[in-house]
């Protein structure tokens, strides 16, 4: 994964509240086996709608519970694939939330009027090592407005490290020892391989 | 100190809480051919194993035909065809059991877990699918996860995890005739909000939820998600332990009374503190049909497409005009008038053998409408197998209704099942989302007895004037 510490750059704006999953990925596009590729299909059916103009922008601003329903986590990858770097919302939907810090594409949880604000303004920059957002008001002041994020997240997208590399390096001996006291304090889990 | 049956849960399956964050260990990993060959790769290129493909299952259900066809090499669609194949193939290089296309165990992966006792009480249980949290319904901690988090616990059998907080929804009343689980979870989420739960593991309690059936548990916990819940459980009873001690499940626990013995020390203890509680009165509800583009926006089948600016409610005024306009439907047109020419029945929320037999008995010696296309399709293989040796299929048939292969079908509408543009559809799924089940389609999301009894008027009925014949 890319290591993320700033994103700068214009500001695509979906004024839309609820966003979810099949909109953002349709699926007919989750027969494809493969992981990139998806940004063409982004938002396949609204993008024939009169009217839509969502450019590739490094920042995309959206209305609150975005990326809710299903877990397809080829709509993350639809969005990165796009252009977009960053999404910046009042609150997305639990699910979709992982995946995106799972992929490198950086969620931002702002109050809405500060979106709304980011998105007038045209452009931008979401700074993860200060967990700050910064934009210029109608008056031309720079406003910076904190965001947070959790800390191992955080660190994990800073560095660009692979949690299951993470994982079994740190962890490897803990999950043994796991198995083995369970294994001697309860009955054995259901065994998929011989029903 | 007292516990939620959650915190009992996590606790029983956290490892390591330093300062780089724990792991929560999984018991049991379902897995599906959409959202798990991406996973498989990501494996292959890092030269990892699966570390346990004994407590790890695969089905086909999101893509595969309905229509009879009897292995993965038949199915037409080349690009269904061959997701199916490669789940097939990469379970079998990495040891997984599989019941594909043509097995007598395949069926959706929400459904066949509890029907072969694999979903027990205090597991956890994951899977690349949001409606993982079905498997609540028997006191596991279950819940969605995307296709980086399948390669981690296929890798690892764990999940870099934070505690989430936790929420009670506790039910007043009971539910009245007719009224069935569905209504009961689309009235909630009519009142919380399609973000009402974000963030929040739910605890479903009160006489309204003990008194279910497990079926009916699993609907309620199914559609958590549509409330933006993590995760939906419901305390192991009796209810429970008979859906082991009355069925022969193939993998239920070999000394099943001293398993008995555990689950019912899982509910939540008395006087444990959840973060939220939230009260419904269940006695209030009616039969709820839904009439916007998601589960929050729904009405009682008594009721009137509402006006957006009149809105009562978490629904945003302009997210439901849209909303509306997509629907094609003028408010203050009483949801009883609104016509339909789809009507299906099926989906992980409401294709288990206990809806079928609610729907056959609404339409049992009746006609679909004429203008009417209706479908049921079983949520198994075993369920379509029951269904046919209790003779429900025929009434089904006899009715008008098709009847199908198990799969998801037209819930999602990846297969050849799906809603041409503005086909209006009475649907026993959980979401409808715009073009859900096929580009420019129209869903309304009800119970399994309203959805017969729409296919028979050709418009929504209140199931509880209905008359069985």
């Amino acid at each position: 994964m890319k290591p993320i510490e700033v994103i700068s750059g214009a500001v695509s704006h979906l004024d839309r509240a609820d966003v979810d999953t099949d909109q953002i990925m349709p699926k007919q596009f989750l027969k494809r086996i493969e992981r990139s590729g998806f940004g063409r299909y982004l938002f396949y059916d609204w993008a024939q709608e009169p009217g839509w103009d969502l450019p590739a922008n490094p920042i995309l601003v959206t209305g609150p519970n975005f990326g809710c329903g299903s877990s397809r986590e080829h709509a993350p990858w639809g969005l990165q694939d796009y252009g977009f770097e960053a999404i910046v919302a009042p609150s997305f939907a639990d699910i979709f939330y992982t995946n995106c810090t799972k992929i490198g594409l950086l969620p931002v949880v702002l109050e809405e009027r500060h979106c709304r604000a980011l998105a007038a303004a045209g452009e931008g920059q979401v700074d993860l090592r200060a967990q700050e957002v910064r934009y210029r008001d109608p008056a031309g002041q720079l406003v910076a407005v904190p965001f947070t994020i959790d800390a191992e997240v955080r660190r994990r997208l800073l560095e660009g490290l692979d949690d299951i590399a993470l994982t079994l390096s740190e962890h490897a001996s803990e999950i043994d020892a796991y198995e083995r006291a369970r294994a001697d304090r309860q009955p054995p889990l259901p065994c998929t391989s011989a029903l | 100190m007292a516990k939620t049956m959650f915190e009992k849960i996590w606790e029983a399956h956290a490892i390591g809480e330093g300062a780089h964050g724990g792991l929560l260990y999984i018991d049991l990993h379902l897995i599906h051919e959409v959202t798990s060959p991406q996973a498989f790769e990501g494996l292959r290129l890092a030269g990892r194993s699966v570390r346990r493909p004994e407590h790890t299952l695969a089905t086909a259900d999101h893509n595969v035909p309905t229509d009879g066809t009897a292995a993965a090499a038949q199915i037409k669609e080349e690009l269904s065809r061959v997701q199916v194949q490669t789940l097939e193939r990469n379970c079998s290089e990495f040891g997984i059991p599989i019941y594909s296309l043509g097995s007598s165990r395949q069926g959706i992966v929400h459904v066949i877990g509890p029907e072969l006792g694999v979903t027990q009480p205090g597991m956890t249980i994951v899977c690349g699918d949001s409606h993982t949290s079905t498997h609540g319904a028997f006191g596991a901690l279950a819940f969605g996860i995307g296709t980086s988090e399948v390669e981690h616990v296929l890798a690892t059998q764990t999940l870099p995890a934070r505690k989430p907080e936790t929420m009670v929804i506790r039910y007043v009343g009971e539910l009245g005739y007719g009224v069935s689980a569905k209504d009961l979870v689309l009235g909630t989420i009519g009142q919380i909000g399609v973000d009402g739960a974000v963030g929040h593991v739910v605890e479903y309690a009160g006489q309204a939820i003990a008194s279910l059936s497990m079926e009916g548990r699993m609907t309620v916990c199914n559609m958590t998600i549509e409330a933006g819940g993590r995760a939906g459980m419901i305390a192991p009873d009796q209810t429970t332990f008979s859906w082991f001690t009355e069925t022969r499940r193939p993998g239920a626990p070999a000394e099943l009374e001293r398993a008995i013995e555990r689950w019912a020390q899982l509910p939540s203890d008395p006087g444990a503190r959840f973060d939220r509680e939230v009260t419904v009165d269940a006695s209030a509800l009616a039969p709820q049909v839904t009439w916007g583009t998601t589960p929050g926006m729904v009405a009682p089948v008594t009721g009137r497409v509402p006006s957006p600016t009149e809105l009562e409610g978490p629904v945003d005024p302009s997210t439901a005009q849209r909303a509306l306009e997509y629907m094609a439907l003028e408010p203050g047109t009483p949801i009883a008038e609104i016509e339909l020419q789809r009507v299906f029945i099926g989906s992980c929320t409401n294709s288990r053998i206990g809806d079928l037999r609610e729907a056959a008995e609404v339409v049992a010696g009746k006609r679909v409408a004429k203008g009417v296309r209706a479908m049921v399709v079983p949520g198994s293989a075993q369920v379509k197998a029951q269904a046919e040796a209790e003779g429900l299929d025929r009434i089904f048939r006899d009715a008008g209704f098709e009847w199908r292969g198990a799969g998801c079908s037209m819930c999602l509408g990846m297969n050849p099942d799906t809603l041409a543009p503005g086909e209006r559809c009475a649907s026993t799924s959980n979401r409808n989302f715009e073009g859900r089940q096929g580009r420019g389609g129209r869903t309304h999301l009800v119970s399994p007895r309203m959805a017969a009894a729409a296919a028979i008027a050709g418009h929504f009925v209140d199931i509880r004037d209905w008359e069985v014949a």
